[in-house]
């Protein structure tokens, strides 16, 4: 099947191709992979159901039957086993890339990644490393309920020896997964359920990759900075427009891109320019991104603040059920909106 | 003792005449359940992910049938008809699946996390193997507490590889306890066959591994399945010691609803196995030992007006109230220790966590 579905008229490159087209964020994803897959024989996907499935969330549809049953995996429900499987191999020199169906079934795996794939290189005195990645999506909506509806990156990103990817946009799905596949350190790229459909713009180059540890100014503004990373930067963003037009605010919204190497240069300089800052996540806050970058930003920033940094994510409950709850308890515009208005003293 | 024994083949015994119509109207009203639960999915009224257990209703049955009063009962995500079964009324189920206050969780679980204490229903349990262990602890506390009841833990094929499975089976059978680990083997974990996952197919057999007694019978059987629960469970209450019971039997529909389910198997399979329909079997048994075309139509009518009565109950059902989110997320006491954290709450919290029945 054609990697890319539904391109428009895309921009010429100087030798006359096509240099960008419009597709999904997991369109893109899954062109990293084909791309990836095709340039370094060393590289191969495994997790549930990515072959004769195509992928619980569709991202490796396809790559079965172009690349066959060694080069994509299908694996038993073994969480634990196939990830640290990744681990031995990449320690010989494979570079694996491990689909975990959600970010929920990781925790099976956590001794493997965190115990194990984190500390190899530094443990053994740098003879080996682990060029590891690990796709899986985060997030909630839907009604997934309490087990289905995590955003465990925060802990993930305290620990030293792992990289921690987080793109909010196709482009960066790209980017930030071929940088991934290429990197020699094991790295956990989150992708989002949320916005596995949303469209952009994404280079076709297949050497483009968008460097780990940049953040991105996604929108530039004056009057607070809205710091976030995956859907809670697509929120922000929609969050950004709404106080353009109602209350005449312009915010700047900086997307992290990267959790762990954090750009704590281009927060600060972002904070250092609006002198407020609004930190979002679609975890919760307590112990999370929001307060790993509340300390660094006042520390950077702490003769440049006009308020206290705010903080918003989702309600500190295992997420239920019910519709209403569920509403009540994500991190929805509102809630961003208010912490912005209360930031600048509007409410 | 390690044994390990296939009673696919042994004949059931004969029950009443009643209690075989009021067994089959439970088979019709766990397959009516499903696909009303199907209807209201696609409407938009239910969410979430929505796992249907039609075709499977014999071995639910059977074995749920087979637990005495203070038997406990532990399932993965797939568990409308084990709820049924156990007697949870179709209304509570259906007002949890569209998530109201008279859900049998009380709106917050939905369909992968139905729960009924009354009925010694201990979940819904939605991470592939994350219910073994707990049931292992919970067979582990009838023990100590010297109860005369065992645990009935159900799982899917899929769950046999991942570590929680072999790290329960050993403890179960090392500490001796009380549980019957009932796997139902439908053919497919999600789109993957039991041969493309499981270096040994013949999953009843991997009982030996730990000392276990394995058992394989005909999951579409109602009674096969309920004697050999039965017995299995005996043996847990009496002697202290697990087992594990394979039933085969076949999912009709995708993994969940959202899945079409043709992905990974062809319809022709479909159908095949449509010709062994538990409900059907079930059906051609009643007729054959003289239950007349009129008594059958009696209780599907029955059937229907139950099934129609619980969507309306769960339609009229209130939502749960918003300004009790965090209600229960601690235990009753526990809001003066957090009282501390209350002050400057920057986001949210006070509205949404404390100000909402935290811990009372
Ligand atoms: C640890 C974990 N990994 C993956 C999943 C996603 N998942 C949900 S159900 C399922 C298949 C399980 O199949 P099986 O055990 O055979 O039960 P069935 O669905 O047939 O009832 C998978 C992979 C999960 N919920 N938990």
């Amino acid at each position: 099947m054609s990697a890319v579905e539904g391109s428009s008229h895309p921009p010429q490159g100087p030798d006359g191709q096509a240099s960008s087209a419009v597709m999904s964020y997991r369109e893109a994803l899954r062109l990293a992979l084909r791309e990836e897959l095709a340039r370094d024989e060393r590289v191969f996907v495994m997790g549930e159901e990515v072959g004769l499935f195509e992928g619980s969330y569709k991202v490796t549809a396809g790559l079965l039957s172009e690349f066959g049953a060694d080069r994509v995996r299908d694996t038993p429900i073994s969480e634990e086993g196939f990830l640290g499987a990744g681990v031995g191999a990449a320690m010989l020199g494979e570079r694996p890339v491990v689909e975990i169906m959600t970010i929920n079934f990781l925790l099976i795996a956590m001794d493997q990644l965190v115990n194990h794939a984190a500390k190899i290189r530094a443990m053994f005195g740098g003879q080996v490393g682990c060029p590891l990645v690990i796709r899986t999506p985060n997030g909630a909506g839907n009604q997934l309920t309490a087990q289905h509806s995590q955003s465990f990156e925060g802990w993930f990103a305290s620990v030293p020896g792992l990289k921690v990817l987080a793109p909010a946009n196709p482009a960066d799905a790209k980017g930030l997964l071929k940088a991934a596949i290429r990197d020699d350190d094991p790295v956990l790229v989150i992708e989002n359920l949320p916005i596995y459909k949303e469209k952009g713009e994404v280079p076709l180059d297949p050497d483009h990759v968008t460097p780990i540890g940049r953040a991105a100014v996604a929108r530039e503004g004056s009057d607070v900075t809205l710091v976030a990373h995956s859907f809670a930067t697509v929120r922000s963003l929609a969050v950004a427009e709404r106080l353009a037009q109602r209350h005449g605010i312009q915010a700047e919204v900086v997307d992290l891109r990267s959790l762990r190497p954090l750009d704590v240069q281009t927060v600060a300089e972002s904070v250092s320019k609006t002198n407020r800052a609004v930190c979002v996540e679609e975890g919760w806050p307590s112990y999370g991104v929001s307060a790993e970058l509340a300390a660094r930003i006042q520390n950077a920033c702490f003769d440049d603040l006009d308020a206290p940094v705010e903080r918003v994510g989702m309600a500190e409950v295992p997420l239920p059920y019910a519709k209403n709850l569920e509403l009540a308890a994500l991190p929805g515009e509102e809630r961003i909106e208010a912490a912005v208005l209360h930031s600048l003293g509007q409410a | 003792m390690s044994s390990a024994t296939d009673s696919t083949s042994k004949p059931g015994v004969s029950v009443e005449r009643e209690q075989r119509l009021a067994s089959y109207e439970q088979l019709l009203t766990i397959r009516q359940f499903e696909t009303e639960a199907e209807r209201q999915y696609k409407a938009a009224r239910i969410g979430g992910y929505c796992h249907l257990s039609s075709g499977q209703e014999a071995t639910t049955l059977g074995a749920v049938s087979a637990m005495s009063e203070d038997d406990l009962l532990v399932t993965g995500y797939r568990c409308h008809g084990f709820a049924i079964a156990r007697g949870v009324p179709c209304e509570r189920v259906m007002a949890e699946l569209f998530g109201r206050r008279d859900g049998c969780a009380g709106g917050r679980g939905g369909s992968m996390h139905l729960f009924d204490l009354s009925r010694r229903f201990y979940g819904g349990w939605g991470i592939v193997g994350g219910q073994l262990p707990l049931a292992t602890g919970l067979a582990l506390a009838l023990k100590r507490q010297g109860r005369a009841a065992a645990v009935l833990c159900e799982l899917g094929d899929g769950a046999v590889n991942i570590g929680a499975w072999h790290e329960s089976l050993n403890l179960a059978s090392l500490w001796r306890l009380p549980i019957v680990y009932l796997l139902i083997n439908n053919d497919f974990g999600m789109g993957t066959s039991v041969e493309r996952a499981s270096a040994e197919p013949a999953l009843y057999r991997r009982a030996a591994a730990f000392r276990m007694h394995g058992e394989r019978v005909d999951g579409n059987d109602l009674d096969r399945v309920a004697q050999a629960t039965g017995r299995l469970l005996a043996r847990a209450r009496e002697e202290r010691l697990p087992a594990l019971l394979e039933a085969l039997t076949y999912r009709y529909r995708g993994h969940s609803v959202a899945d079409a389910g043709l992905a990974y198997r062809t319809r022709e399979e479909i159908a095949a196995h449509l010709k062994a329909d538990p409900l059907e079997r079930f059906r051609s048994m009643l007729l054959g030992i003289g239950v007349s075309e009129q008594e059958l139509q009696a209780v599907a009518e029955r059937v229907q007006q139950r099934i129609a009565s619980a969507v309306s109950v769960a339609e009229q059902s209130p939502e749960p109230d918003v300004a009790g989110l965090a209600r229960g997320v601690y235990a009753p006491g526990s809001a003066k220790q957090f009282a501390r954290m209350l002050p400057g709450s920057a986001f949210g919290e006070r509205e949404l966590v404390f100000e909402s029945g935290l811990g009372e």
